[in-house]
């Protein structure tokens, strides 16, 4: 892309092409012989992961869109089914979704790279602000993305950010009727953002291309900010830029594994495994948390069209960055006020993203005016006025002179991002909880937690008893079928065990020749039925409570774990709130309500349900189911039993996930060690 | 991309039974897939509803504007938070009317707004009555 090549193949036959399409020059003199700064550090590898990602989420997408269907009364099961018996559904699934959160975390280093190095200054302000396009078009696409599972946060995510659009005067109302194709969000709804989740990938890969042509015209920036000026500034792309981005790109492949593999859930919302319910509102929306930032500067202005404004607005004033900021010196390594500067916004940004997922209450609301303040004054204030007043250290001469100057300074930042790595890890080994007595769920010793978690056999067969025996009378389990408890990583039963379970049920079948349904005993294939023909007879039958379906409970309940705990869950990998939290509710019942709160009429105080009426009376009680294996028969052991179980209904592929974690892992650490010494090796001679 | 003519067809008027609802409850309806409440008030309520300085709202309307005359008691508003389109949870609140969990926005016993980021007043659909126990909305 920089000039016309003189690239020639030896290949006869690509000769042949290339006088007619010289399609191998453009990738030789853009990709091959481009020469890239000598000085490039480790955070210009985003843009090649930011490349990988892209593939990475049109691949699985593709793949995804296949077993998926857009129909708002089929799209949550569909999702489930997915994940439950599609051939590495589970996989392909965690990989899509996790995938969008770690393609933003990318974006967002890359941003502020291109911020602290000064990389939207001319000549690459068209560079920036196609970066800026491809920006909003992810967060377009990731946002319709989000409302495809049909959960409760994707229904009502999409309901209040439609809605940001009426608040535009005169013409508001009836674009947001426009978007939704109804009178609310619903199924023509869905369908189009289907569609339009589905074409917005390929419009940024288009813009991908315009961003990689103009970074080829000008050239890429570098931590010194100056031009590259002879040969000697300078390294050919292939291999030096190519095997460093590869390193990088594995490292983050390690971190986006530990997702995939060990978290799946940690960066999502437990609401969205319950399916969207137009009646309910859940007590507390949070957007994604990419988008978190601009969220608390939505909330923080107390007018609903200023909100949105300043919402969008502090998107689009990165459009005029390069305008804003008129300093001559382009990076912050020789701007001696602006690195401070540059390092306070990251910080009002992070807490800013803490604050949109904080209720919009008290002290909080406080802090997010007062952020959304400095975020706006960073680019009003902070950077106009810099560029007159600070006084920039000198600058190298050239970029070789630079490296040859250079300091310690790598180590030390290394250093830090250790000490600050440890510090956390060493805070998240001392797993005390910290908020004993309150109505927290106690935590439990669960066999499936951790990286080789397993379920425990035994606890899943007396936990389906439970269930067959005590809940299954209210609450269905409609996502499991009776051929599932014979599945590899599942309570074991063998074929013949399986056809007997599920003889015992009796199931609708029909209509046969005669038109009519009829009944006949449960095949292996069949799924439990539930126990009421619909939601409104289980509402009924139950004081207006409508017990829920159990397939997904322990993924589908939560409860709030605060700060700092849930950056130590990151590393520890806890992830069983839900199952702590079930197994607390079995076992919360109290017949004594404590002093202070009323119970209304038809309710039972439980210690641990939010709120403490819950409308299930207590449900086990000692020595209420027989076991045959001697396991104490107590509500304990009867709670951690079915806990056990309902974990593996909501996960039944949990076992091969970790399983195949392992390995992925033990792939990736020599992979990413082989391309680091690849790396030494072919930069050797260019430090 | 506007509604299709199925849509539209969905969004017919509907009748609604009031007799069921006691002084003091409410139900929720859908029409045309959004959630109306319609309120039995009590004499409170109502009385709470007028007393109000109306030139103080933010969105400013009298109560007698909001219902029916000769049917005071009857509030029927559509349930949707007119800041972002949540659904505000009855009963709750300072004004005893309505409470917007998602932003914090608090309406009054007209539905009225009063507090928080919500700029106007829960719409009114159009209804009418069609008995003195039975509505018409749409
Ligand atoms: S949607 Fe009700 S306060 Fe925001």
């Amino acid at each position: 892309m920089s000039g016309p090549s003189d690239y020639q193949p030896s290949n006869p036959a690509l000769q042949w092409i290339e006088r007619r399409l010289p399609i191998l020059g453009l990738m030789h003199s853009s990709f091959v012989v481009y020469p890239t700064p000598r000085n490039l550090n480790y955070w210009w590898t985003f843009g090649a992961i930011l490349s990988f990602m892209l593939g990475m989420q049109i691949l699985t997408g593709v793949i995804l869109a296949m077993h998926y269907t857009p129909h708002a009364d089929l799209a949550f099961k569909s999702v489930e089914l997915i994940v439950r018996d599609v051939n590495f559904g589970w996989l392909l699934r965690n990989m899509h979704a996790c995938g969008a959160s770690m393609f933003f975390f990318a974006v967002y280093v890359h941003m502020l790279r291109g911020l602290y190095y000064g990389s939207y200054k001319e000549p690459r302000e068209v560079l920036w602000i196609l970066g800026v396009i491809i920006y909003l078009l992810m967060m377009a696409t990731g946002f319709m993305g989000y409302v495809l599972p049909w959960g409760q946060m994707s229904f009502w995510g999409a309901t209040v950010i439609t809605n940001l659009f009426s608040a535009i005067p005169y013409v508001g109302e009836s674009i947001v009727t426009l978007l939704w194709g109804g009178y609310s969000v619903g199924n023509p709804t869905l369908n189009r953002f289907f569609s339009l989740h589905y074409l917005l990938p390929f419009l940024i890969a288009g813009v991908v291309v315009l961003h990689v042509w103009a970074l080829h015209v000008a050239g890429q920036n570098n931590p010194d900010g100056v031009e590259p000026k002879t040969e000697k500034d300078t390294v050919p792309f292939t291999p030096h830029a190519t095997i460093k981005d590869m390193f990088g790109v594995s490292c983050f492949l390690l971190l986006y594994a530990w997702f995939i593999f060990y978290m799946p859930n940690y960066l999502g919302d437990a609401d969205n495994y319950i399916p969207a319910n137009p009646g309910v509102t859940p007590p507390h929306i949070v957007p994604e948390w990419y988008y978190l930032p601009f969220y608390a500067i939505l909330r923080s202005i107390p007018n609903k069209l200023a909100g949105v404004i300043g919402m969008f607005s502090a998107i689009i004033i990165l459009c005029f960055l390069p305008w804003l900021d008129a300093a001559k010196t382009r990076s912050s390594k020789y701007r001696p006020l602006a690195k401070q500067f540059f390092w306070i916004f990251v910080a009002v940004c992070i807490l800013l993203g803490y604050l949109g997922a904080q209720p919009p209450e008290g002290i909080y609301v406080i802090a997010g005016r007062v952020l959304t303040v400095c975020y706006f004054a960073y680019f009003l204030i902070v950077l106009p006025l810099l560029s007159r007043i600070e006084t920039p250290r000198p600058v190298p001469n050239s970029i070789s002179e630079a490296i040859l100057s250079k300091g310690g300074k790598a180590v030390a930042s290394v250093m830090v991002a250790i000490v600050a790595a440890g510090a956390l890890f060493l805070g998240s080994m001392q797993d005390a909880r910290a908020s004993e007595g309150s109505d927290q769920p106690p935590g439990n010793k669960w066999s499936f937690s951790g990286p080789f978690g397993k379920f425990d056999r035994g606890a899943l067969q007396r936990g389906l008893k439970v269930y067959k025996e005590v809940c299954a009378s209210c609450h269905g389990l409609s996502f499991i079928a009776f051929r599932n408890l014979g599945d590899p990583g599942g309570p074991g039963y063998s074929v013949a065990q399986v056809a007997a379970f599920a003889s015992d049920y009796k199931v609708k079948d029909g209509p046969n020749d005669a038109g009519d349904m009829f009944e006949r005993p449960g095949r292996a294939a069949d799924y439990f039925p539930s126990p009421f023909p619909n939601e409104q007879a289980a509402r009924a039958a139950n004081g207006g409570a409508a017990p829920p379906d159990l397939s997904l409970i322990t993924k589908a309940r939560s409860y709030k774990r605060g700060f700092p705990w849930f950056i130590f869950d990151f590393f520890t990998q806890y992830q069983e709130q839900g199952p702590d939290y079930v197994a607390a509710v079995l076992q919360g019942f109290e017949e004594k309500v404590p002093e202070g709160v009323t119970i209304p009429e038809g309710s039972y105080y439980n210690k641990y349900f939010p709120g403490h009426a819950i409308k299930m009376p207590k449900p086990l009680s000692d020595g209420q189911v027989t076991y045959d294996d001697g396991s104490p028969t107590t509500v304990a052991q009867y709670a951690k039993d079915v806990t056990t179980f309902l974990m593996w209904t909501a996960e039944p592929h949990m076992e091969a996930r970790k399983r195949l974690g392992f390995q992925v892992f033990v792939f990736l650490i020599i992979f990413a060690g082989l391309m680091y010494f690849t790396k030494k090796k072919v930069w050797a001679d260019s430090h | 991309m506007n509604p299709d003519a199925s849509t539209i067809a969905a969004g017919a008027p509907i009748e609604v039974d009031l007799s069921p609802v006691a002084e003091g409850q409410d139900i929720k309806v859908f029409w045309r897939g959004k959630p109306i409440y319609i309120s039995h008030r009590t004499k409170k309520q109502i009385d709470e509803a007028r007393a109000v300085n109306v030139a103080s709202l933010p969105d400013p309307q009298t109560d007698e504007a909001r219902v029916k005359a000769g049917h005071e008691q009857w509030l029927v508003v559509i349930g949707i938070c007119t800041h972002l389109g949540c659904i505000p949870i009855a009963h709750e609140g300072n004004y005893d009317g309505f409470f917007c969990p998602c932003h914090g926005s608090q309406y009054d016993s007209s539905g009225r707004i009063r507090q928080g980021p919500a700029p106007a007043n829960l719409p009114v659909p159009p209804y009418q009555f069609v008995s003195d126990t039975k509505i018409q909305i749409g």
